[in-house]
């Protein structure tokens, strides 16, 4: 069998299979970054807030899931989700193990990871406004609601996007791994594939194309998402 | 919560601390010495070892470590001329692999890092140094590479951090570091959390010292932004 039909899209070919494995590895990553957006926002909101046990509880949450490998919390959420789930499922009157689905499973340690970065973009973010905007707009009798909705949150996310496009690229790479709980994603298949037809080398050549595609790819839309929430801004120091 | 139990694992655990260890320190001197030859590439004026280093950082930084390092392990044993070159009864070794792989992928972003660190000299220091008659070797190791190294130090002690928890990996290879112990210390007894707990302390106070060491070169290395002490000290 030559290469192009080993990896094409024919009957006996990995095209296909490697395409949706792509595909899975994009889903577990926008759902992560879904995950890690409410994470982050919590805790970001925890640690600009003015209670010390707030802060303390977020600066503990940004330090333990940047600080631990990723694989360690990948194992965290996989095997104490699926004891958890097991402990439920006993009480409910399931007998024996009872498994996290290892989509949920790895979409929610990636995101667990992804919101303790994206944390720390929105704290920069929101730092970032001038502090006069706020003060205006409390001037004028903004209610608290109503000032995020229209001061703090438009320009924390016009800030973010730079930090997001990290992130994002980060939690494409950090999904490799959730390939450990057996979740067909782009990693899984490549192993799969390569030990099936003793292709190590090329199989794993084709998986690291195929996520250098996804990142170069991540990298352009971040940057014309960039380039459009500063449209109206005038052009300055740090940007395209 | 089982103390007994939590410190039966601490002592597993820190038994194969030193395998850490030495994949990261390891891979933390081969990296840097290839991030140096990366970097002197990228930034030299051939152009052919300018776009060859475009590419490497593109490939190292653009795609997941697993994978690289999958390539490494199992990859390279398909090819007849590695398999009975003199190489392999190196290349065999899953240490040596994840080794090669961790300091491969992180001269990738340790060549980033060391650029910026590069461009942030000022034009005006090594226009001086060339006015005074400096050039190629002097200029780099009394000018270039001591301004550079100290502004790209706090983007490098990130990176180094990052290191710490890439080894994780090294336990899919089938080196039995912290990661790879821990793993195995919850399949056999289901109590997640307490393993988790202690394996995640090991790395925070890993990183710790790291953090501090790094601080403390960086004190070192940054004299002239000290205020300068208002009785000198005596010198010796």
């Amino acid at each position: 069998m030559t290469i192009l039909q080993t990896i094409g899209f024919g009957p006996s070919g990995w095209g296909g299979l490697l395409l949706i494995a792509a595909l899975m590895t994009l889903c577990v990553t926008a759902t992560a970054l879904l995950i890690g957006m409410v994470f982050g926002t919590l805790i970001a909101w925890a640690k600009l807030s003015g209670s010390r046990l707030a802060r303390g509880l977020g600066s503990a949450y940004t330090t333990i899931f940047r600080g631990v490998p990723e694989l360690l919390i990948i194992y965290l959420v996989y095997f104490g989700g699926s004891s958890l789930v097991t402990a439920i499922g006993a009480a409910m009157g399931f007998e024996g193990f009872l498994g996290l689905p290892s989509f949920a499973a790895g979409a929610l340690a990636v995101g667990i990871i992804s919101g303790a970065y994206q944390a720390e973009v929105y704290r920069g973010a929101f730092l970032a406004i001038p502090k006069g905007e706020l003060e205006a707009a409390q001037a004028i009798g903004m209610p608290r609601l109503l000032r995020f909705r229209r001061i703090v949150a438009p320009q924390v996310f016009r800030f973010a996007i730079p930090g997001i496009g990290n992130v994002w690229q980060l939690s494409l790479k950090d999904s490799a791994l959730v390939s450990v709980t057996g979740l067909a994603d782009l990693m899984r298949t490549s192993q799969i594939a390569a030990g099936s037809t003793r292709q190590h080398f090329l199989f794993f050549i084709v998986g690291g194309c195929l996520y250098l595609l996804l990142t170069s790819l991540s990298d352009r839309v971040f940057n014309r998402a960039e380039h459009r929430a500063n449209r109206s801004m005038p052009s300055g120091i740090g940007q395209a | 919560m089982d103390l007994d139990f939590m410190a039966s694992t601490m002592v597993t655990l820190i038994a194969a601390l030193p395998m850490t260890l030495a994949l990261f320190s390891l891979s933390v001197v081969f990296g840097g010495l290839l991030a140096l030859l990366v970097v002197w590439m990228r930034v030299g004026g051939n152009p052919v070892a300018r776009g060859f280093a475009k590419g490497y950082i593109f490939v190292f930084r653009g795609s997941p470590l697993l994978i690289q390092m999958f390539l490494i392990f199992y990859g390279l044993g398909q090819f007849g001329f590695i398999r009975y070159s003199f190489l392999w009864p190196a290349l065999r070794e899953p240490f040596v692999c994840a080794v090669m792989s961790l300091a491969l992928c992180t001269a990738g972003y340790t060549a980033e890092i060391f650029r910026f660190g590069l461009r942030s000299i000022p034009a005006k220091e090594i226009e001086a140094a060339r006015a005074v008659g400096m050039s190629g070797f002097l200029l780099t190791r009394r000018i270039l590479a001591p301004i550079a190294f100290r502004n790209a130090l706090p983007a490098y002690s990130t990176e180094v951090m990052m290191m710490v928890k890439s080894t994780a990996l090294a336990s899919l290879v089938t080196v039995w570091e912290v990661t790879g112990v821990a793993q195995r210390l919850i399949a056999q007894t289901y109590r997640t959390m307490e393993v988790f707990l202690c394996a995640a302390a090991i790395y925070l106070i890993l990183n710790f010292l790291i953090l501090q060491v790094m601080a403390l070169l960086e004190y070192r290395l940054t004299p002239h932004r000290r205020t300068a002490p208002l009785f000198p000290v005596a010198q010796r």
